[in-house]
């Protein structure tokens, strides 16, 4: 594994490898001293043309305690408004030494871009790419499934039902999902108003339906995205007050959930919108989980690209055994 | 003015002959002509076409000649086999006067290396509110005869009824983008599969078939002339071979980029495959290779597309929309349709010479091959190949989709009224071809 861009572009061992190693730097992040000395020396950019602080903070964390050293460049808000400068960029990251390069970036592809164009060598980390991509985030998700739906045993989602609630249309967390759960075995639901729904969604790996209430009575997890309220200006739904009402995970729907069910949103939420406040905070909810798992989950992902690379030079791939004599 | 006789072509790829050029005009066509007092040109294994005429250009002066000038336009025009291209008229400043289409036809004369139809906007601005003085331009020294927003559709159909029946004044077609605006807000690519699973905001076939569809049905009620431009997909072919079965005046062009390339290519998010309207399914290109065959599709026109690297050297959203296309576009229709069988080359010559210029009303070129006609003549080898390199464009702009890809073909001569072009494969300079013309 070079490049973190696409869950699509894992195997199902590449997938297991990186739950397991989160495993392990979970564990990490549980006892007094938090820090690993694996990236000592290396240096992990943060390069975020969009707003996003909580993702942001998650990677840096992540890095910090594998003791890399943090860059983070706010490309937002600076003079980056037509593409050269994402080439620029790049190649001023290139020349600073970047041992990976953790990119957000409102145009999809832009970190394929990056990771192909010839402009640095850096590992790519795709931190949420336009309505593309966000790898990191299906693999937390991934984690607290596992955690709460196959806590022992095999691990495995196997078959597991997970429904997808919203605007499947411009979600990056969506097809991140729909493509990792899909590799775990999982068995994926999309729900959403069909104008919501990504056209040629018949040839993705799920199953689709615009019915919320026949879906969740079968749903071990239900994953609520984010809708935004000017979507209805673009008509893709009448009224914020509709799409509730047809969409949203109220206290009433949550009801028809099998009792194990867990409830997931990867936030920021839109309370009232997609989700009711006291859905949001119900002990069904593992919200504020997976913003902990994220850190995990991350340093698996940033552990396995950076040192992953390293010990492929010496054709020694990198496992769990390495993570642990690391923390040693 | 050097005479030239050409030696052993092969006519349209048919019967082989000597071809004797005097004073810029076909002055014999036989065997083992006389070659006292001429500059021979050995034509052995090659195929003379009527020289090569583009509907759909853009030379991007004035305004934007960091891409590309007329100069550097027209001598990849050369390159290319075309003697005569269509310049489209989204300039900075628009050609929407008499002023800026009579400076651009004027620029293709001073520099020679290929004529210039300069074409003309239809509205002000290409704002599409206001029409442009259409009578104005087609009585200039530039005598336009075929006007386009192109870039921009003339959405609002109570202005193209308008331009539609305006233009039956001179003679005048309209050559329409079909691109419904509202369907294509923020459009990057072919809306279908893959559009969806690379978050790439679609452009969906129907915003090009409405637009068509409704463009034919105006054309008929108004008894005007419609050229459809750029067209990509297996319903606008459906649409066209309608309305010509109803005898509307309707016509169409397929860009060589249409006839090869897929929307797979959006996959690799490199920007050189960024084009409007997008790359379509391998089943559009199949219906488009057939139309053209058919003849449902007219002409083949590049839409030459240049734009500076730092256009394409970005993030897809970021990236420019177009490709140039002058100096492969007869490799990639030997490609896919003399090669394939779909066409020979009498029928490239039809397509790509003979039905361009009758679109456009230019009486001087898509003559046949043939005594007394103007000698505008391009050889071309069909049995070369060669990987296409950026770096070898002529075009001052490096924006080729063919890339690494070998295309066969190469265009070894090009004659503008008896005056070489392009010999041996290389564009004769400028100082040259004065020279030969003094
Ligand atoms: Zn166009």
């Amino acid at each position: 594994m070079r490049h973190l861009l696409s869950t699509g572009d894992l195997s199902r061992d590449d997938a297991v490898l990186l739950l397991d190693t989160a495993e392990e730097m979970l564990s990490v992040a549980q006892r007094p001293i938090k820090k690993l000395p694996t990236l000592r020396g290396q240096t992990v950019v943060n390069l975020f043309f969009e707003d996003s602080t909580r993702t942001r903070i998650s990677f840096e964390a992540a890095a910090k305690r594998l003791s890399a050293d943090v860059i983070n460049f706010a490309a937002k808000g600076s003079s980056v408004s037509k593409g050269e400068s994402l080439k620029d960029t790049a190649l001023t990251l290139q020349a600073m030494g970047a041992d990976a390069v953790v990119i957000r970036h409102g145009a999809s592809g832009a970190p394929a871009r990056l990771a192909r164009a010839g402009w640095i060598d850096s590992a790519i980390l795709n931190a949420g790419d336009g309505s593309h991509e966000h790898p990191t985030q299906a693999l937390l998700d991934a984690f607290t499934m596992r955690r709460h739906l196959a806590p022992s045993g095999d691990r495995s989602l196997e078959g597991r039902r997970v429904a997808i609630v919203g605007d499947v249309l411009h979600s990056r967390v969506a097809r991140s999902n729909a493509l990792l759960l899909a590799t775990l075995g999982a068995e994926v639901t999309l729900v959403a108003p069909p104008t919501l729904m990504p056209y040629g969604v018949e040839s993705w790996p799920v199953e689709t339906s615009y019915d919320l209430d026949t879906v969740l009575a079968k749903s071990d997890a239900v994953m609520m995205l984010r809708v935004q309220t000017e979507r209805m200006n673009a008509a893709f739904f009448p009224s914020a007050r509709e799409y509730s009402r047809r969409y949203g995970l109220d206290s009433r729907r949550m009801a028809k959930l099998p009792e194990h069910a867990i409830v997931m949103h990867p936030g920021p939420m839109n309370r009232g919108m997609e989700i009711t406040a006291d859905v949001a905070d119900s002990v069904r909810s593992v919200i504020v989980e997976q913003v902990t798992n994220g850190v995990a989950v991350r340093m698996a992902a940033l552990y396995l690209l950076l040192s992953g690379a390293r010990d492929a030079a010496t054709t020694s791939p990198a496992t769990t055994a390495d993570l642990t004599e690391g923390q040693a | 003015m050097t005479a030239y006789v050409i030696r052993n072509a092969s006519i349209l790829g048919a019967d082989v002959a000597d071809v004797r050029i005097v004073d810029g005009v076909i002055a014999e066509i036989g065997t083992t002509l006389d070659t006292s007092d001429v500059e021979v040109i050995d034509a052995d294994g090659l195929i003379a076409l009527p020289g090569l005429v583009d509907l759909h250009t853009h030379l991007r002066e004035p305004g934007r000649e960091d891409a590309e000038t007329v100069e550097t336009g027209t001598r990849s025009a050369a390159a290319g086999g075309f003697t005569l291209v269509h310049a489209m008229a989204n300039t900075d400043p628009v050609a929407d006067t008499a002023g800026v289409v009579e400076q651009v036809w004027r620029l293709g004369r001073e520099h020679g290396y290929c004529d210039v139809a300069p074409v003309g906007a239809v509205t002000v601005g290409l704002a599409g509110e206001k029409l442009a003085e259409l009578g104005a331009m087609a009585d200039s020294a530039a005598r336009v005869r075929v006007f386009s927003d192109d870039g921009k559709c003339v959405s609002d159909a109570v202005l193209m009824r308008r331009a539609l029946e305006y233009v039956k004044a001179f003679d005048g077609v309209i050559a329409q983008h079909a691109q419904e605006p509202r369907l294509t807000e923020g459009a990057q690519m072919n809306e279908g599969e893959l559009s969806g699973v690379l978050g790439l905001t679609g452009w969906p076939a129907v915003a090009e078939e409405a637009i068509i569809a409704r463009d034919v049905l105006l054309a008929e009620h108004v008894g005007s002339r419609l050229h459809v431009c750029h067209l990509s997909t297996r319903g606008s072919v459906e649409i066209v071979r309608w309305a010509k079965s109803r005898g509307i005046d309707v016509t169409a062009e397929v860009t060589p980029h249409h006839l090869l390339l897929t929307d797979e290519l959006a996959a690799t998010y490199d920007p050189i495959y960024k084009v409007n309207p997008p790359l379509r399914t391998a089943d559009d290109v199949a219906a488009l290779r057939e139309a053209l065959a058919e003849g449902v599709i007219d002409i083949v026109a590049t839409d030459h597309a240049p734009h500076p690297s730092e256009d394409k050297d970005c993030e897809w959203a970021a990236a420019a929309f177009g490709m140039i296309g002058l100096e492969t576009a007869l490799s990639v229709v030997q490609h896919t349709m003399v090669d394939t069988g779909l066409l020979d080359w009498a029928g490239v010559a039809d397509r790509m010479s003979a039905r361009p210029a009758a679109i456009g009303r230019v009486a001087s070129h898509g003559r046949p091959l043939a005594v007394g006609e103007p000698a505008n003549i391009v050889l071309y080898d069909p049995s070369a190949s060669r990987v296409v390199r950026p770096e070898d464009t002529v075009s001052m702009s490096r924006n080729t989709p063919y890339r690494g890809i070998e295309l066969p073909g190469k265009v070894v001569a090009t004659f503008l009224r008896g005056r070489p072009t392009v010999l041996d494969g290389t564009v004769v300079d400028e100082a040259s071809v004065e020279e030969v013309s003094a």
